[in-house]
């Protein structure tokens, strides 16, 4: 009978966690960043169907890097979590602070508890009633949940974005500065140029009707001018 | 209600495969979901006349206000008519608290699929899984007498119409060509149209036809409510064109109104005759 190796409880998280990292390290990047009438959703993606930003519920949207399964099923709980709270009670009922705690208790528990941890990060978002602040709530691959404000930066390049975005962001801009800043930010950690086509930009508006979430078309995109050198 | 855990061995969404809404709330919350047990024929307010017809660049969808118990009036302004998603519309006759619950699912069902999927359920899909719907709820049907039959319409983006669809109480589900009314005053109404309909009418006189038909209707049938002046509730009536649903205004529909019993009240004026007059006199 063979003893098991002893790995220390340190070493054995400290591998999880350079494995998650590693996996998100090597994916695409997401941004989010509030602006004049809610949050702007700025991605890579070169797939217009396989999407990386997602509406959840009336307010709330999703926004994943890493892993697409992993992180598509996380999306589809979402979903479903928030449309059988707003059924059973009411649709104001339903908080992106509650969705963002239970992807926290699943992160957590599958980082600790399975073989292999999610290489995702997630965001939830939300948009606040006029007069009130959005939510953005970053969740990491272990679970751990930060409430951040102004903008979030996740995935391959989120520490160079971050760093941009620091530099130049600026509170309650209008949409099409917003679109700008995102894009020029992409462009300057990618250093390289990026076709419209490859872009996945949504918005939470608080000016629309009851679901806040849309899409912005490559079309509109490029209306909003995002060639032009960032401001 | 727990908040939804998963277990990570069944990691989220893999314990669920379908994009249905329906199935997931069974599976979650059975309370909600509801469902049939051994019951006898209950007293249940009652939903009454409702109407859908095509017209030029649509359809239009409307119901009278009145909900009945019996032989009394359980509820003046109750609403008929609901959007149940960009493009489509459920109206409801019936019992009114199934029905209502079943429109609830119903535009639950279309957006979590839109939600999941990325893209819209198709308007047939959409018509497919009303007509499923009403058949889960048979068994309440036939056991309690809570009967839903609603009319299901919307614009069809793929074919570029508007499309009616009525449905039975087992669920069997029927295209209309031109136009439907159901519910207790849903003959009366039917003869209205019948007579003031032509397929490729305007939106606008449709949506005449269709306050012309429900007032008819409520002359005729006890359970339909007519216009109330007295406390400003007007029949729900909407549009559903390529622009998506809209809902008439109560003014726009009383200014209709007004426009309808001055029409009516000149047609008795000019039928007003003295007996014997038109007759040749001879002597």
């Amino acid at each position: 009978m063979s003893l098991p190796f002893y790995v220390s409880p340190e070493q054995f998280m400290k591998d999880k966690s350079d494995y998650a990292r590693k996996g998100i390290k090597r994916g695409k990047s997401v941004m989010a960043m509030d602006y004049a009438d809610g949050v702007l959703f700025v991605a890579e993606n070169p797939s217009s169907t396989l999407h990386k930003i997602s509406e959840i519920y009336d307010r709330m949207a999703f926004a994943g890097v890493g892993k697409f399964n992993e992180f598509e099923s996380l999306r589809m709980h979402g979903i479903r979590q928030a449309d059988v709270r707003g059924y059973s009670y009411s649709r104001d009922d339903v908080s992106a602070r509650g969705l963002a705690n239970s992807y926290s208790q699943i992160l957590g528990q599958i980082f600790t508890e399975a073989m292999k941890p999610f290489e995702v990060e997630i965001l939830v978002a939300a948009v606040g009633e006029p007069g009130q602040p959005n939510e953005l709530y970053h969740i990491l691959y272990d679970g751990s949940v930060a409430d951040e404000t102004d903008f979030v930066a996740m995935g391959g390049q989120s520490e160079d974005l971050s760093a941009y975005l620091h530099k130049n962001y600026k509170p309650a801009m209008p949409l099409e500065e917003a679109v700008k800043l995102g894009v020029a930010a992409l462009k300057e950690v990618e250093n390289r140029s990026l076709p419209n086509g490859n872009l996945e930009v949504a918005v939470l508006d608080r000016t629309r009707e009851r679901r806040k979430f849309s899409r912005l078309t490559a079309g509109e995109v490029a209306a909003m001018g995002p060639e032009a050198p960032g401001p | 209600m727990d908040i939804p855990h998963f277990p990570f061995d069944a990691a989220p969404g893999a314990a669920l495969d379908s994009s249905s809404f329906s199935s997931l709330l069974r599976k979650m919350d059975p309370d909600a979901a509801g469902g049939s047990s051994g019951m006898t024929p209950v007293e249940a307010p009652h939903a009454t006349t409702i109407l859908a017809l095509k017209h030029a660049t649509g359809v239009m969808i409307a119901g009278d206000r009145r909900a009945t118990e019996g032989y009394s009036i359980a509820h003046r302004s109750i609403e008929k008519v609901f959007r149940t998603d960009r493009w489509s519309a459920v109206a409801i006759a019936g019992s009114a608290g199934p029905a209502i619950e079943m429109t609830k699912l119903f535009q639950t069902e279309l957006e979590h699929y839109e939600k999941i999927e990325g893209e819209r359920l198709s308007l047939e899909g959409q018509a497919n899984k009303l007509g499923q719907m009403i058949r889960a709820n048979l068994g309440l049907a036939l056991q309690a007498g809570l009967v839903v039959v609603p009319l299901f319409a919307g614009y069809d983006d793929r074919a570029r119409v508007g499309r009616i669809f009525k449905y039975d109480v087992t669920g069997g589900r029927y295209e209309e060509s031109d136009y439907w009314a159901t519910g207790s005053g849903g003959r009366d109404a039917r003869a209205t149209i019948k007579k003031r309909y032509r397929p490729g009418i305007t939106a606008d006189d449709a949506l005449k036809v269709a306050l012309e038909a429900l007032f008819d209707a409520s002359e005729e049938d006890v359970g339909t409510g007519g216009p109330d002046v007295l406390r400003s509730i007007y029949p729900n009536i909407a549009s559903i064109t390529e622009g998506g649903f809209l809902k008439y205004g109560d003014d726009r529909i009383a200014e209709l109104f007004q426009e309808l019993l001055r029409e009516r009240s000149t047609d008795t004026t000019t039928e007003e005759h003295v007996p014997g007059a038109e007759r040749p006199v001879s002597e």
